[in-house]
């Protein structure tokens, strides 16, 4: 690939298969795609002939750790991360230290992004002040600040009082807001170490049983449907949850889920037998890791629309959190870097999904939910140029030691994954090019 | 104690034939009479596996000439042996003493091959955890030297010079379905 | 066998024989007047307690001693641990010591895998969280052998807390190893929600399974599963599941019952079941010690197998 100077006037991405089908240029002006079609030139030239063009991906669901937990991950480190996994824009989740409950910490956060420049930084307001699940966040405040928040979440806890969710759920409605909501009844997950089924039984690990999940869906979907409101269901992890999101949705109501890539692929046997040994916390995350029936589940539910979208979860964690017994260990697996990658094995090599399902599900859906203007556009003429270039043909090794992630806690060490990033354009600027950062 | 499973192109001789090992005995059993003045407060203890069934023929040999019976029993030298770290970990075999015990008694330990030593120290350390004999002596089938350490054989059926390379087997009746010593070379390949 | 006993599911039916077998010959050794043999002489066996189990402690530490080890007691109560050490740096600190054998007792389940990961030496489980406990498994089985035999076809039942219980585990994997035909009996709080996949019958109703039982195992129960709803009342539990003197009756003659300790008296038995010689319980404590021998000297006896199973 052609180096390409800071600041060109014009870019043209040479050769491209756009969305996996017919190949053509790009060509880049000011920020946004000028023309698409056949030789087409510029002062640059990115030659991109056997890649795939899709637009920027959206992560609907980050946590960047900053403020609070800079060891772990900061807004700086996780953006770049982000970048290399093809991402132009992702949202920060509020669990930070301080909660992000308040605009200040919001627009804290949101100016850390645009000082780092690798992607774009949406922070995700608080429901519920400190997480508690007590009294509403000044979810207003937040929408009207310069962050201009749209999804609101206790990602990490539920809001699990009905009527605090039902406040939410009208509430948001002034601003055109969502409710993304954590799905995990409490007292049903009390101590709950892994999903609850044969493997927890043999290893004496206590069950985080799927009803957990499955209940509170239901509620909320119900909920929402009473008041009205747009709710978004965080990281569905089960063959029953998709089955309630699929009847909701018949039902016309505005309920909108999101899949993990590592719920897409990785099962609750890991757990009991793995490379890397029994009870190892690397496979611990919450939700936990299901059972195949539940992985077959959601990947139809991904490509036949119930679940619209693919969220990353990107959950970082210091190492010593990780090696520990399990039941001490943090629970989060990073994901920005593979995501993409996992989605091909999971979805695009088993046939369910082409290229253009995998850029509504990671890129126009989520910008879509998260109301998140100038991403998620068609790569058509006129379009902000978020753009990324994959390599669909790779095939490599997992090496979390080469990631940009401040963290290590990957599942798929030593596993050997589909696909590389090879370049993202965020607003026509190169922030990753070759697969390195630009 | 009976050497490793022999060398698949290993060279057998028979150095014993079964009415040999028979005579042998019989003489051992006439010596240890002689010389604990007719098997008074003797014991017989065979080191597993071959020479429990060695110190149970031998005593059958004496009951016949003395006509009364001399205690048998098993001392099992696993956990005293001094080579465990170059090997898995050994199954055990069977300690079993005659009811009235060792203490005061000459004990016989009875072994089928003896030679560095190491076996009969091993024992010799046992003993001494289980009491206090008034003596121990030594009955072996076949002596093939190469002794490693300061213990002789009171009572010998067989003395075989023997190199280091080769390989002494002893078979019995009770425990290979025949009786012979065979003495197995290596082939120099 | 393999280089750690964690699971007892890491025995095969060979294993588990041979351990018992050399338990056998190892328990002549408490009848003499020596009962010590020089066998692990120069090794150190180290009992690493992060939870407080002073009979299991004992046990494992007159074991290692009889065959003459090194025994260092590390217990959590006024350690490093105590002050936020982690398990690793602990592991660690034994790899220094140069720990032949790490007895480790954990409140969380699967601790002695992760400790596996980062010591050379061979690690016994002496108690996980609610995993497993697989040598008193092996002790009770030892302990099923010399009052009945084999334990081929033989029935034995297991009352109480299965989904806590770490001795249940450990003992439904060796007994169906051994060919015991095991029933788990519990109210369905108390079993774990996939305990069909387990290599045993279940059943709610102690009463239709006692007359058939060679073996009664009850397991303790503790108190504070009634504050979790897992039961009523301790009275309600008493009299559904407690092994009292009506029911003690209804087994066969030559049944035996077995508690692995610490009893509630008037809770899972009644005492004079508990102090009845078809009651094996004093034995249990005895034959632990013999079997921690089996297993230390089979792990530690022979050469270093330096992680070979691995």
């Amino acid at each position: 690939m052609s180096p390409v100077s800071p600041n060109p006037a014009s870019i043209v991405i040479g050769g491209a298969s756009i969305l996996g089908g017919e190949t053509a240029d790009i060509l880049i002006r000011d920020g946004v795609i000028a023309g698409i079609g056949q030789d087409l030139s510029g002062d640059e030239t990115v030659d991109a002939r056997g890649l795939i063009a899709l637009p920027g991906l959206v992560d609907l669901h980050t946590h960047l750790r900053e403020p609070g937990r800079e060891d772990a991950e900061t807004v700086e480190s996780g953006t770049r991360a982000a970048a290399l996994g093809g991402y132009t824009a992702v949202h920060a989740m509020a669990n930070t230290s301080p909660v992000a409950d308040t605009a200040g910490v919001v627009e804290q956060v949101w100016r850390l992004g645009q000082e780092a420049g690798h992607c774009d930084v949406q922070p995700v307001g608080a429901v519920t002040e400190g997480l508690a699940g007590e009294r509403l966040a000044e979810l207003g405040a937040m929408a009207d600040s310069a962050a201009r928040v749209r999804v609101f979440s206790d990602d990490g806890k539920c809001v699990s009082d009905a009527v605090l969710m039902r406040r939410a759920l009208e509430y948001v409605k002034a601003f055109d807001g969502v409710v993304a909501q954590h799905a995990q009844e409490p007292r049903l997950t009390a101590d709950a170490q892994m999903n609850e089924g044969a493997v927890s039984g043999r290893l004496g690990l206590t069950g985080w049983p799927a009803v957990a999940e499955e209940a509170i869906i239901a509620r909320d979907c119900l909920l929402a449907a009473h008041v009205g409101s747009r709710l978004h269901i965080c990281h569905v992890s089960t063959a029953g949850s998709v089955e309630i999101i699929r009847w909701a949705k018949s039902k016309g109501w505005d309920v909108t889920a999101e899949v993990t890539p590592h719920h897409l692929l990785l099962t609750d046997d890991l757990v009991e037998d793995s490379p890397v040994g029994a009870y190892n916390p690397i496979y611990k995350v919450n939700p936990p890791l299901r059972t195949r029936e539940d992985v077959h589940a959601l990947r139809e539910a991904l490509a036949d629309g119930t679940i619209d979208v693919v969220a990353t979860d990107h959950a970082p964690h210091p190492v010593e959190d990780k090696e520990t017994e399990w039941a001490a260990a943090a629970m989060g697996m990073i994901g920005l870097e593979t995501a993409l990658s996992v989605v091909q094995e999971a979805m695009v090599e088993t046939g369910l999904l082409d290229w253009a399902g995998v850029a509504e599900r990671m890129s126009y859906a989520p910008a879509r939910i998260g109301r998140l203007a100038g991403h998620g556009l068609p790569l058509t003429v006129g379009s902000p140029a978020n753009i990324t270039l994959y390599d669909a043909s790779v095939r490599r090794e997992v090496d979390p030691w080469s990631y940009a992630s401040k963290s290590r806690n990957t599942p798929y060490e030593g596993r050997a994954l589909p696909g590389r990033v090879v370049a993202t354009f965020l607003r026509g600027r190169p922030t990753v090019l070759d697969g390195k950062l630009a | 104690m009976a050497e490793a499973i022999p060398h698949a192109h290993a060279q057998a001789h028979a150095v014993l034939e079964g009415p040999d090992i028979n005579r042998a005995l019989i003489r051992i059993s006439h010596e240890i009479l002689e010389r604990t003045k007719g098997g008074e407060n003797v014991v017989l203890l065979g080191i597993p596996t071959r020479g429990v069934h060695l110190a149970r023929r031998l005593a059958g040999h004496i009951r016949q000439f003395e006509g009364r019976p001399v205690p048998v029993g098993s001392l099992d030298i696993t956990m005293y042996r001094d080579d465990l770290r170059t090997k898995p970990a050994r199954p055990l075999g069977r300690t079993e003493l005659p009811s009235d015990g060792i203490d005061d008694r000459t004990v016989v330990l009875v072994d089928d091959v003896l030679y560095s030593g190491r076996t009969v120290r091993a024992a010799l350390d046992a003993l001494n955890d289980l009491g206090r004999p008034r003596a121990v002596q030594l009955a072996a089938l076949v002596d093939r030297g190469h002794r490693e350490l300061p213990i002789r054989a009171d009572y010998v059926g067989k003395n075989l010079p023997t190199s280091k390379s080769e390989i002494v087997k002893v078979y019995l009746e009770e425990n290979d379905g025949r009786d012979a010593v065979l003495l197995l070379k290596e082939d120099s390949e | 066998m393999k280089r750690h006993l964690i699971s007892a599911a890491d025995l095969s039916r060979d294993d588990a024989l041979l351990i018992l077998d050399t338990a056998e010959e190892l328990a002549k050794i408490s009848d003499r007047s020596i009962k010590k043999l020089p066998t692990l002489r120069g090794r150190t066996v180290v009992n690493l307690f992060f939870e407080d189990s002073t009979r299991t402690r004992i046990s494992f530490e007159a074991a290692a001693k009889r065959l003459s080890a090194d025994v260092i007691n590390f217990s959590a109560k006024g350690s490093s641990v105590s002050k936020g050490e982690s398990l690793k740096d602990t592991a660690l600190t034994l790899e220094a010591m140069g720990a032949d054998g790490v007895v480790i007792r954990h409140s969380a389940s699967g601790a002695p895998y992760r400790l596996a990961g980062w010591v050379r030496g061979s690690v016994v489980n002496a108690g996980d969280g609610t995993h497993e406990h697989p040598t008193q498994a092996l002790l009770d089985a030892y302990t099923m052998r010399r009052r009945l035999g084999s334990l081929e076809g033989r029935r034995v039942t297991i009352v109480g807390d299965v989904l806590h219980s770490r001795v249940a585990r450990s003992n439904v994997l060796l007994l169906s190893t051994l060919g015991a035909e095991v029933t788990l009996v519990a109210p369905p709080t108390l079993l774990p929600v996939s305990v069909a996949s387990w290599p045993c019958e279940v059943s709610y109703d102690l009463d239709t399974v006692l007359p058939k039982s060679d073996v009664v195992m009850m397991l303790r129960v503790q108190r504070e599963r009634m504050n979790a709803a897992f039961f009523p009342t301790e009275r309600e539990y008493s009299r559904r599941y407690g092994l009292d003197r009506e029911r003690f009756a209804r087994l066969k003659d030559d049944a035996v019952v077995m508690h692995p300790g610490p009893m509630n008296r008037g809770m899972e038995i009644a005492a004079e079941v508990a102090d009845s010689p078809r009651s094996t319980i004093v034995e249990q404590v005895a034959n632990g010690v013999t079997t921690r021998m089996a297993v230390l000297y089979l792990l530690l006896g022979g050469a270093d197998l330096g992680g070979g199973d691995q």
